[in-house]
């Protein structure tokens, strides 16, 4: 019998483990971790979300649903993003209820690329990008994001990676796992280029309500979608979900806005697949929509003046670190003290007891950063920063 | 609501440089908006949030509903302000609906929380009737929860 090694299809074989899970490999075996490393919220599901979703359990809504979503929740959608992104969907035809944004991101590469079409998209970047693209035999094309230029994508440096085979852009702002937030001028012109060269775009815009905006970050910051600029609709694929900002991530449930041709495209997959969203999550996703607001507000401000701790004492270290305009991630720059960033999330989890994420878990262009998640409760968080403080000051 | 206000809402017992770490902002300018506040009456104290059942504490809470003839000049107020004055009143709401004000009374047992409503409070003119509802358990009280939620579990590193 041939090894079963040799089974596995060889864009799958060709992915490589992900950084993130060796790594929860090493911090698991110990106790008394503190740990910036998860991409998830401290907070539980508010209660009114929760209380919904048992309610509508109770009620016996326990069957599939429209391979779309809920009708009911796909208007709720379509009214909560004309609200944040100023663009409009009609809930009939172009949006598609998913089992969170990953699942979206999957069918969007599944639906549209053809074996050797290019994504072009930028590094340091989620997790999932590169192999979503891959598993679709698609092409990854990585645009590096610098520190230097607090993590902005240059539209030039897209430019440059355009080749007759690209067929989409993949944007994520702001950005996990830097929080970067691209400035509206630069995103009009990677707007232009799409139009140029006829490309789609994909936008995973997951973290849009936590923007820390006025001077100290307390203030709700203002998102600005690509989709809103004119003859972006049309090429545009807008990818949202409840798990950040609603602290959902156990609901998986996302959702993808798209014109009607595409959102046809990717039901069709989705409908072989997995069929529908859980019920109860879709149940809970209205009432979240519904009420949500107040406590993603509360928990906004919760993260920012987390935001304002981490920032204040790695200033008071020396780390670096670039001010995060979004999302819960800082990204500081940790190449001064000689480690690659591997080492220095392994030698602190060894020293010192917290967890970090080694910036090359997002990507190359991630050397020389640790990412360290602040949706973590304010007391650990100081804990934390007290010993990543002696630690550097060991290096 | 004030960023600072909310804060101390919830944990008044923050220091004036935990507060500033927490908005971004200097100390000074942390104290300086505090006396504002404190001078000009936003903030009216700061106190422990007990839970008496675990204590040992035998005190018992009420609260009353009232019923008060307005008067002419000045609707409830003087009479509500008159109410309000009593030590033991720990809080006094005007209220709307099927009553006027909602009155909570503090007393070391039901005997002095009675003699409290039929001597003093039902007595006062202008108060119509009155209504004494005993408190008898707590489980939440001013955004507390008087049991402890269980903390939600995470995997050590998500991506």
């Amino acid at each position: 019998m041939k090894p079963l090694e040799e089974r596995i299809a060889s864009q799958v074989s060709r992915i490589p483990r992900s950084g993130i899970r060796d790594f929860f490999e090493l911090v698991q075996g110990r106790d008394d971790v503190i740990s910036l490393g998860v991409g998830e919220p401290d907070f539980a599901t508010p209660w009114h979300i929760r209380e919904a979703a048992i309610y509508s359990m109770e009620q016996g809504e326990t069957s599939y649903t429209s391979n779309l979503g809920l009708l009911s929740l796909r208007e709720s959608i379509s009214s909560y993003v004309e609200d944040l992104f100023n663009v409009s969907y009609d809930p009939a035809s172009e949006i598609l209820v998913t089992v969170g944004v990953s699942e979206a991101l999957d069918l969007v590469c599944r639906a549209l690329l053809n074996p050797g079409d290019e994504v072009v998209y930028h590094e340091p970047c989620y997790v999932s990008y590169c192999p979503s693209i891959v598993m679709a035999y698609g092409k990854a094309v990585a645009v590096e994001t610098k520190v230097e230029d607090e993590f902005v994508l240059k539209a030039e440096d897209v430019a440059a990676k355009i080749t007759d085979n690209t067929r989409m852009i993949l944007l994520n702002f702001p950005t996990n796992p830097t929080g970067a937030v691209e400035p509206v001028s630069e995103l009009k012109k990677i707007a232009d280029l799409a139009i140029e060269h006829d490309l789609i775009v994909v936008s995973d815009e997951i973290y849009c309500e936590l923007l820390y905006g006025g001077e100290t970050g307390m203030e709700q910051g203002e998102h600005t979608s690509i989709a809103s600029f004119p003859g972006m609709k049309e090429r545009t694929i807008l990818l949202h979900g409840f798990s950040k900002a609603f602290a959902m991530t156990g609901f998986r449930l996302g959702y993808a806005c798209a014109p009607a041709v595409l959102t046809e495209a990717m039901m069709k997959i989705h409908q072989y697949s997995m069929l529908c969203a859980p019920i109860m999550s879709q149940n809970a996703a209205i009432e979240a929509l519904k009420n949500g607001a107040g406590p993603v507000e509360e928990m906004r401000r919760a993260y920012a003046e987390r935001r304002n701790l981490l920032l204040k004492r790695f200033r008071e270290m020396g780390v670096p670190c670039f001010t995060p305009g979004g999302a819960f991630y800082a990204f500081p720059d940790i190449r001064k003290f000689g480690l690659s960033s591997k080492e220095f999330a392994h030698r602190l989890l060894e020293e010192e007891d917290v967890a970090v994420v080694p910036g090359t878990a997002f990507g190359e262009a991630g050397e020389g950063s640790v990412r360290c998640c602040y949706a973590t409760a304010y007391d650990k968080l100081e804990i934390a920063l007290d010993r990543i403080a002696a630690f550097v000051s060991r290096l | 609501m004030n960023a600072l206000l909310k804060l101390l809402q919830t944990n008044a017992r923050l220091s004036s440089s935990e507060l500033a770490d927490r908005l971004g902002i200097d100390e000074s300018q942390v104290e300086e908006k505090l006396a504002v506040f404190e001078t000009d009456g936003t903030v009216l104290g700061y106190h422990a949030v007990v839970d008496r059942d675990k204590t040992d504490n035998r005190d018992v809470s009420a609260l009353i509903e009232v019923k008060l003839t307005p008067e002419r000049e000045g609707g409830f107020n003087r009479l509500a302000e008159r109410i309000a004055k009593f030590d033991q009143v720990s809080n006094c709401y005007l209220m709307s609906g099927g009553y006027d004000l909602a009155v909570v009374v503090e007393g070391s047992d039901l005997r002095e929380v009675a003699s409290f409503v039929s001597d003093k409070l039902s007595t006062l003119e202008g108060v119509v009737s009155t209504a004494t509802h005993f408190q008898l358990k707590v489980y939440k009280q001013n955004g507390f929860l008087a049991t402890s939620a269980a903390e939600p579990k995470r995997l050590p590193v998500t991506p």
